[in-house]
């Protein structure tokens, strides 16, 4: 049962007696399907994606211990109303979060009109000075946004984080398709869901629509990862693959005179647009770090001549940074004219001495990040956290107040989940992928949800015990999934 | 979309390591059956040329272990310092086929990964039956591997992996035969006595080719006809010429879709055409054991040839 006061998003508040109304179908398919059924086809999906070999590598582990992320095969689903919505509010958002990064790396009116602090920026570590010189094509720098929201109540979204870098999970959103497609085709019989596999598409448009001007009529395109060592190696391969691009690491790529070409059997073959799942610091050693054996010595330069388009372009993480966050709402409304139609969740940056001494005053209620953390670690949830713990925060923010934000404990939306005692509510956030080329923004409709299995816990993370979802977008009313009847 | 030079160098590495592993596994264990041989045990003799035709002799030396069949053994078929030994070759393999994974299919791959889980924690052959069941073992890999292969499409992936198994089946059949130059006979005995025959029994066992011998020479065993047989034979699929015969036909099928051809394919070619004009009395006209070591070397400057020409390094 959700505790009181939680959205359950076929549920509703309290009560659950009656589904909503849009979700009857899938009250009545649950109740209907036996516990045995649904064991059985939970197993089945595990040993899908085990065979797909969807895993993720554990460092330090290496063979057996491949994990898979565990999946739950009841859906989370979106009406076409409700989705209509937040497309809008998506693509608001990530038109902004390219407006700022173009901004900030050219003219930066946005801080000679005092919108945001100066200091913010230049004293950033995300802010890329090699950015300032390059021009890329369209001016888009965040081609591949994942917007991570939270919900807690039917219309009330929020904007937890945006993610500029090289946001991952994609895979998953497909993937979770395809398995639930295979285990329960007869929910898609009752709810004409919209496809998702368009993504892989939409990424490869994307692609070739930014290449730089002088490339020929067919821009060699390739996805640059750090190996199969990597964690996230499996979606690497898994994308370069549908979209029939070369998947290439570091030393498949050399420079010669800013022009980028990678090694193959017929000689070398000039490269036009790298989607690259390499981070800033490690993508080119003699700019970033120079220890570095996984990026392409002279890229950046390659890049900063307009030679090769990056996917996303370095810096972008000056967009997604915890402390810009916090002046998004006002970032929207500067770049788009308009009030920001996907709001942020309220936050107190604790680098003003009201916002801190509020903070201080209600660290038990409230949840406290690094401005600069990532993946759930860094971070003080106040309602769940030990007297000690409290402490130990009270103590760190007042040494380096700067450091942190500080956001209320929001209830979180639920979704009924297969647990070891039935199915039972719990905790989810939601990941759409936006994409930018130059005809536009584009928002595949689904995401990638993720789900904390734990009873009452509110920390999705995968390295903290979190599964996904599948997430449906219903067709509008008398539409199929090909736009028929 | 032309592949990655990286992902041809580890699929012709993938190739020469499987097959390496199975060289190293036949080479014990002819000589196991060359040290037990009834007659007359060839010996210790026996041991040191095993050492010597793989090339290991002063890795062996370096281990400070006493020679003594048990310790080369080991040193051959498991030590993690020896990179020829068959437990290195299969984790080289392993790891070559993981870097290439998406270029090979599940059952390749998984021939390869479960000889490796069944390998990485064996550290003693133990006794001479046990050391017998992992030659097979080691073997039945190479067929399992060989045998996934060969149900792939034949594209750049199949090309280079078999590339890879031909170039080095030359040399090991190479060494192989080299065994016999080795190993000197027991003092006061003839050759083309019984010991001597023996030995070259042996050899074609080791090289499953006993019976194949038979049918190709019903005039019975004669040293230089085992010879012809392995060196210049294009039926027996290890022969010298055959495995030439393949090497150049994955260049030229690699060529058709690259486009061109290039040093690799000319020197392909060129031995081909060499061993082609070859007979049993022009193959022993400088002694076999010179002409074995010309091929060893003749066999690593294709080696480079593919390799300067793909661009693997």
């Amino acid at each position: 049962m959700a505790a009181s006061g939680t959205f359950d998003e076929i549920w509703g508040f309290g009560s659950r007696r009656s589904a909503r109304p849009e979700f009857a179908g899938l009250a009545k398919w649950t109740k209907q399907t036996s516990a045995a059924d649904f064991d059985r086809r939970q197993q089945a999906a595990e040993q899908y994606f085990r065979d797909l070999g969807i895993t993720f590598a554990v460092y330090g582990e290496e063979d057996s211990a491949e994990r898979i992320i565990p999946f739950d095969i009841l859906p989370r689903i979106f009406t076409a109303k409700e989705w209509d919505n937040l497309a809008e509010g998506l693509v608001q958002r990530v038109e902004t979060l390219n407006a700022f990064l173009a901004d900030i790396y050219g003219a930066r009116r946005i801080l000679k009109d005092g919108i945001i602090p100066a200091e913010l920026i230049y004293g950033n570590a995300q802010f890329c000075v090699p950015a300032s010189a390059a021009k890329p094509p369209h001016g888009i720098f965040a081609h591949i946004c994942g917007i991570d929201l939270v919900r807690t109540g039917p219309d009330e979204f929020f904007v937890l984080e945006d993610n500029a870098r090289t946001p991952s999970g994609v895979s998953y959103m497909i993937e979770n398709r395809e398995a639930m497609l295979r285990l329960c085709p007869e929910l898609f019989e009752q709810y004409p869901v919209q496809p998702v596999d368009s993504y892989t598409e939409s990424l490869f448009r994307t692609m070739v629509s930014v290449a730089p001007k002088g490339s020929s009529r067919d821009p060699v395109c390739v996805l640059l990862t750090p190996g199969h060592f990597n964690s996230a190696f499996y979606e690497h391969s898994f994308l370069a693959d549908t979209m029939g691009i070369a998947l290439v690491e570091g030393s498949d790529l050399e420079v010669d005179e800013d022009i980028v070409y990678m090694r193959t059997i017929s000689g070398r073959v000039r490269v036009d647009v790298i989607y690259r799942r390499i981070d800033d610091d490690f993508i080119d050693p003699l700019v970033f770090r120079p220890d570095s054996m996984l990026g392409v010595p002279g890229l950046i330069a390659a890049w900063q001549s307009g030679n090769v388009t990056l996917v996303n372009a370095p810096g972008t993480g000056i967009a997604d940074d915890k402390a810009i966050y916090s002046y998004m709402p006002e970032i929207v409304k500067y770049y788009s004219g308009g009030e920001a139609k996907l709001p942020n969740v309220e936050t107190w940056r604790c680098r003003e001495p009201q916002a801190l001494k509020y903070t201080l005053d209600h660290l038990h209620e409230l949840v406290v990040k690094l401005v600069d953390g990532s993946g759930g670690y860094g971070m003080l949830v106040g309602p769940t956290a030990s007297k000690q713990e409290i402490e130990n925060f009270r103590a760190a923010l007042i040494a380096n107040p700067e450091k942190y934000i500080a956001q209320p404990t929001l209830a979180l939306s639920t979704v009924p989940t297969l647990t070891e005692k039935g199915i039972a509510p719990r905790h989810v956030d939601f990941r759409p992928f936006v994409l930018t080329g130059a005809n536009g923004v584009t928002v595949t409709p689904g995401g990638l949800t993720r789900v904390a299995l734990k009873e009452g816990s509110l920390v999705v993370n995968s390295s903290q015990g979190g599964g996904t979802k599948d997430s449906f977008v219903l067709c509008a009313a008398g539409e199929g999934p090909e736009g028929g009847a | 979309m032309s592949m990655l030079s990286r992902t041809a160098s580890n699929l012709y590495w993938m190739g020469r390591y499987v097959e390496r592993a199975e060289f190293t596994a036949r080479l014990v264990e002819a000589t196991i059956r060359l040290d037990s041989l009834s007659a007359r045990p060839a010996g210790m003799g026996a041991w040191t040329s095993a050492l010597a035709v793989a090339s290991a002799s002063r890795g062996f030396k370096a281990t400070g272990e006493k020679l003594s069949p048990m310790h080369v053994t080991r040193y051959l078929m498991l030590d993690e310092h020896n990179g020829s030994s068959a437990r290195s070759c299969i984790e080289t393999a392993r790891m070559s086929a993981r870097a290439a994974r998406t270029a090979i299919t599940k059952e390749a791959w998984g021939t390869i990964n479960l000889a490796w889980l069944n390998l990485k924690n064996r550290a003693s052959p133990g006794g001479t039956q046990a050391t017998l069941n992992l030659i097979d073992q080691i073997k039945a890999v190479a067929r399992d591997f060989e045998g996934a292969i060969n149900r792939m499409l034949h594209s750049e992936s199949y090309w280079f992996v078999r590339l890879g198994a031909a170039v080095e089946r030359g040399d090991a059949t190479a060494r192989l035969l080299d065994v016999k130059y080795h190993l000197l006979l027991p003092e006061g005995e003839r050759v083309g006595g019984i010991i001597d025959r023996d030995q070259w029994l042996t050899l074609l066992q080791v090289v499953s080719a006993r019976t194949a011998y038979h049918l190709l020479y019903p005039q019975g065993l004669k040293p230089w006809l085992v010879a012809e047989m392995l060196v210049l034979r294009r039926q027996m699929p290890r022969s010298l010429i055959a495995v030439v015969e393949e090497s150049g036909h994955m260049l030229s099928a690699i060529a058709g879709t690259v486009g061109k051809q290039g040093p690799a394919d000319r020197l392909a070619r060129r031995r081909e055409a060499a061993l082609d004009r070859l007979n049993t009395d022009t193959l022993f006209q400088n002694g076999l054991h010179q002409f074995l070591t010309d091929f060893i070397r003749e066999n690593a400057e294709l080696d480079a040839a593919i390799a300067e020409q793909f661009r693997f390094t």
